[in-house]
């Protein structure tokens, strides 16, 4: 079969004529990867660009080697396993912690952020869109706050709460917390009046028909605002991290930019890419689990 | 015999928000009728004439302005289970799938799991879905789901079944096939049924009182007794009552009815 075969071939025999966008696009997207990555190893080879500005994948990798300490950790292993008698590497590291110290550091933050706001932004923003009260209450704040970017008030959660852990734990968590409450504000919306009216007909109390009707239809929502809330905490995380923190991804962008450690840089970039990545796969995982009715009514 | 529910005087008007004069619409005005024991009760007219403020009056979604609905001679003042309704969009919920769709009324009263399966169960048979037990409901046709929204309706054992145009959405085929369903279940349960449609025919066979509604006011202009679905229940050949020569008298007198209002309004709108 040829390349332009698959490209015609690839629809489903079940796609209605003229559908927009349907088929599988798994395979084009890893052309496309193999492709940016071998346009940077190519343009780094043929030496277009300098290194300090675009470091080649090898030097990116070799520094992933250093930084995590892998040569360190696997004669660790050995040693634990008895197949080698002596650590030789030494632990560098970057700005004095191994990179699985700046990972945890960061997830750390990130996540407690992030449960911080579930368990706050979702109640908040089922009570807006239950009850005008509520709505009338927290709107105000939250479409004022919403499009200020987390960079503008940086320095007054440092006023606040110095530069201790909390400051960014509050940045991050207030990045996550809008996306959270919008959505599970409009989840409520989701259920049609005839569900409603329905369970009442079947002899549902009203806290029957918010818990049994209510939430479960607004369950697809307020996951999809989980997950666009866990990218914004990524997004937000070097903000948090630029001012007095020893560890962290972003600390170690920063300090690696002030160095001219374009290497570093661009592992940083990649780490957090990838981790968020993989969360955003967990995040549609569980959608399908626990929402496999969603799109259909 | 008896009404069990029992429309006194009933007028609906809704005021728009604006609150100015001509703001209000009268849905309903003046609306009596009575519901025996056992009746198929059909409301059939255009757009607009207040049969689904009718039908939500009797679930008791809304209040009439003014006038009173009396069940056994209690005030209905809410839905409540000894009236189920069934909807023209099915209002299942996706998130469960059929059975439990169909047992969620006993589930809200706390009757155990063992229990309330086994009425569903029988009421998923009646509707004849007993193969689709455990499908989720987005992958049923409308049909089905309609047939899973009436034995959801069914399974609170209500006196009364309102349904709201159920059959509205469907094909012509699932229609008519839904009908003779429909009225099977009628005659098993021996439910009173109180039933919307745009469809004269539909109207026709299905009915032992037909009300024709006219709009703006919403009132009811003609009362028909009728009784081509018991006949079809009888001998079973809904074709052959439905091209009977008196079924196709009553269906063009009543046409020719619901014609005339539509000129008439017509006129109205010209001048």
């Amino acid at each position: 079969m040829s390349l332009l075969n698959f490209f015609q071939n690839d629809k489903e025999i079940n796609d209605p004529f003229g559908a927009p966008g349907t088929g599988n696009s798994a395979f084009i997207s890893s052309v496309t990867i193999i492709v940016i990555l071998f346009s940077w190893w190519l343009a780094t080879e043929l030496e277009l660009v300098r290194p300090l500005f675009l470091p080649s994948p090898g030097m990116v990798f070799a520094k992933f080697i250093k930084v995590s300490c892998f040569n360190h950790y696997w004669e660790t292993l050995l040693l634990m396993i008895g197949s080698a008698s002596e650590v030789a590497s030494e632990c560098e590291g970057f700005s004095e912690n191994p990179l699985h110290q700046h990972i945890l550091w960061s997830l750390y933050r990130v996540f407690t952020s992030f449960f911080l706001a579930v368990v706050t932004a979702i109640p908040i923003g089922i009570a807006m869109g239950m009850s005008r009260y509520a709505r009338g209450v927290f709107d105000p704040p939250l479409e004022f706050y919403r499009p200020i970017p987390p960079l503008a008030y940086l320095p007054l959660t440092i006023i606040w709460f110095g530069i201790g852990d909390s400051g960014k734990i509050f940045l991050i968590f207030l990045a996550c917390f809008a996306p959270m409450a919008i959505s599970a504000r409009a989840g409520v919306r989701s259920c049609s009046i005839e569900q409603i009216h329905a369970a009442y007909s079947m002899g549902a109390s009203r806290a029957q028909v918010i818990w049994h009707v209510v939430l479960k239809a607004a369950m697809p929502e307020i996951l999809t605002g989980i997950r666009i809330a866990i990218a914004f905490g990524w997004t937000t995380l070097v903000a948090a991290e630029m001012v007095a923190a020893k560890a962290g991804i972003g600390v170690m962008v920063l300090n690696a930019a002030r160095f001219l450690a374009t290497d570093i840089v661009f592992l940083g970039i990649i780490v957090i890419g990838l981790i968020a990545l993989f969360f955003d796969a967990l995040m549609r995982w569980a959608e399908r689990i626990l929402v496999p009715w969603k799109g259909y009514v | 015999m008896d009404s069990a529910l029992k429309l006194k005087d009933i007028c609906m008007v809704f005021s728009s928000s604006g609150g100015g004069p001509g703001t209000s619409v009268t849905a309903l005005e003046n609306v009596n009728l009575d519901f025996q024991p056992e009746e198929f009760i059909v409301a059939l007219g255009a757009s607009g004439c207040g049969k689904t403020t009718l039908l939500n009056l009797l679930a008791g979604f809304l209040q009439p302005t003014s006038g009173s609905i009396t069940l056994h001679d209690n005030p209905v003042i809410g839905p409540g289970m000894d009236r189920g309704v069934v909807f023209q969009k099915h209002a299942l919920f996706p998130w469960l799938n059929v059975i439990e769709n169909i047992a969620f009324g006993l589930k809200l009263q706390g009757i155990d799991e063992k229990k309330r399966y086994a009425v569903a169960e029988a009421n998923l048979n009646l509707v004849g879905l007993a193969d689709f037990r455990t499908h989720p409901i987005y992958q049923l046709s409308g049909g089905m789901q309609q047939r899973v929204g009436l034995a959801r309706a069914l399974t609170c054992d209500p006196e009364i079944l309102l349904m709201d145009e159920p059959l509205g959405a469907l094909d012509a085929f699932t229609r008519e096939t839904m009908q003779e369903l429909i009225l099977k279940v009628w005659k098993e349960t021996r439910k009173i049924v109180f039933f919307i449609t745009h469809s004269v025919e539909e109207a026709l066979f299905m009915a032992t009182k037909l009300i024709v509604m006219s709009p703006r006011p919403g009132r009811i202009t003609h009362e028909y007794d009728l009784q081509f679905g018991e006949r079809f229940l009888e001998d079973g050949n809904a074709r052959q009552i439905k091209s009977d020569p008196d079924f196709i008298k009553v269906r063009e007198e009543i046409l020719s009815i619901i014609h005339g209002e539509e000129v008439d309004e017509l006129e109205v709108q010209i001048r």
